[in-house]
């Protein structure tokens, strides 16, 4: 494949990740979070952030685990344990890194790091990626556009919410039984989008 | 006495504090493989296993596992858990295997066997844990399962993939949109509806920051 067809191949995969295959409402990855996390619209942009960045690294790291370690020994089964390991040690790297240069950031990105290493959004998408078989570009970017994907809905959801304080709620359904409800609109709006781009 | 501990937790895990309709967790994988009630069963049977299993195990290590390592040794656990029942369905049943797709290996950050080992397992001895291991496990199977059977009954007109009277008879209109995802949203919904509406929390909403 020449690179033009490629980078092509890599853009529908993104763009993909983000609508038609959307990880949190097609996939129900990173649900806990995104149900509970989802009050106010400026730290659903917080973890949002905090997940692309997370995603789209550790998929990268994984990636050259699974082709560079697993495969040459062919010990693939044990993928699971390797890739928590690597998404654990990754985000308490980089949260060192933030606070030593960036104590802005870390003020604002800081307290939903350790959140993150149990968002099964993570392991998620390295779980789907060696499924699919992507190559290292497909996968960083599959790695970013769910990312994306999930920032977006959870910022939408919150979004929602924020005007939903003021609603009048059945008692039983207050809290994640609403949010539930929403999910499901957002994601009878997200089916609008199957068939036109497909990313497998 | 210990009969009598026994029986309160098995209440518990299966409905004073069901994991899913009380505390919320884990449904990621109640929503992505409940469209078929096959592959819920097989699901159901992974979380049963891997709970009871790894509580046991965390409890029986609880007194020679250092503070600091703690919630690292407790995935290594699950991990464990979980490959071992990946690969004797990758084995025997490849097709099932095929279907759950990554949902298996993602019971790994399952919040409810996390929070069984940490909240239970870490501080009762072994024989009560493996019980509240599996009974929770028991109390998330079920709620799968329910969520599956109104969802492939409404959408396919079948149960286990057999035919069942009226739905699957021209009568019944499928829904197709149950064994889409809003479907899952809107069934999932309902029930823990249904169920707070029954026993509301008994303590009022504490506000989290976050």
């Amino acid at each position: 494949m020449n690179i033009g067809s490629q980078m092509l191949h890599a853009l529908i995969i993104l763009f993909a990740a983000i609508f038609t295959d959307n990880i949190l409402l097609a996939r129900f990855l990173g649900m806990c979070s995104f149900l509970s996390v989802s009050r106010q619209v400026k730290t659903a942009v917080g973890l949002g952030l905090a997940v692309v960045m997370v995603m789209t690294f550790t998929i990268a790291l994984d990636w050259l685990a699974y082709r560079y370690i697993l495969q040459p020994y062919a010990i693939e089964y044990f993928r699971f344990i390797l890739f928590i390991i690597i998404i654990a040690a990754f985000v308490q790297f980089i949260e060192m890194v933030i606070e030593r240069y960036s104590p802005i950031l870390h003020q604002n990105l800081g307290i939903f790091l350790p959140l993150i290493t149990v968002n099964c959004a993570i392991l998620g998408a390295s779980l789907f990626m060696v499924i699919r078989q992507y190559n290292l570009i497909e996968a960083i970017s599959f790695g970013f556009g769910s990312g994306a994907g999930w920032m977006m809905a959870i910022v939408a959801m919150a979004g929602i919410r924020e005007r939903l304080n003021n609603a009048k709620i059945p008692r039983g359904l207050q809290g994640p039984g609403i949010t539930l409800i929403i999910a499901g609109i957002m994601a009878l709006a997200f089916i609008g989008f199957t068939g036109v781009l497909s990313g497998r | 006495m210990v009969r009598q501990k026994t029986g309160h937790v098995i209440l518990a895990a299966l409905w004073g504090d069901n994991p899913v309709f009380r505390q919320i967790l884990g449904i990621c994988s109640a929503l992505a493989v409940t469209n078929l009630v096959l592959n819920t069963a097989v699901m159901g049977a992974a979380v049963i296993f891997t709970t009871a299993l790894s509580s046991l195990t965390v409890s029986i290590l609880r007194k020679w596992t250092p503070r600091i390592v703690r919630m690292m040794v407790e995935v290594l656990i699950i991990g464990f858990y979980v490959i071992l029942f990946d690969q004797t369905l990758k084995a025997y049943w490849p097709d099932m295997s095929r279907n759950l797709g990554p949902y298996v290996g993602l019971i790994i950050t399952n919040c409810i066997i996390m929070g069984r080992a940490e909240a239970f397992a870490n501080g009762n001895p072994p024989g009560l844990s493996f019980v509240d291991g599996l009974f929770s496990g028991l109390g998330y199977a079920c709620v799968l399962l329910c969520v599956a059977i109104i969802r492939e009954l409404l959408g396919m007109g079948t149960l286990l993939g057999m035919q069942v009277p009226f739905f699957s008879t021209p009568l019944w209109d499928r829904w197709i949109i149950m064994v889409m995802p809003p479907g899952a949203f809107f069934t999932l919904a309902i029930i823990v509806w249904i169920a707070r509406t029954i026993q509301p929390d008994k303590e009022p909403k504490k506000k989290v920051g976050i």
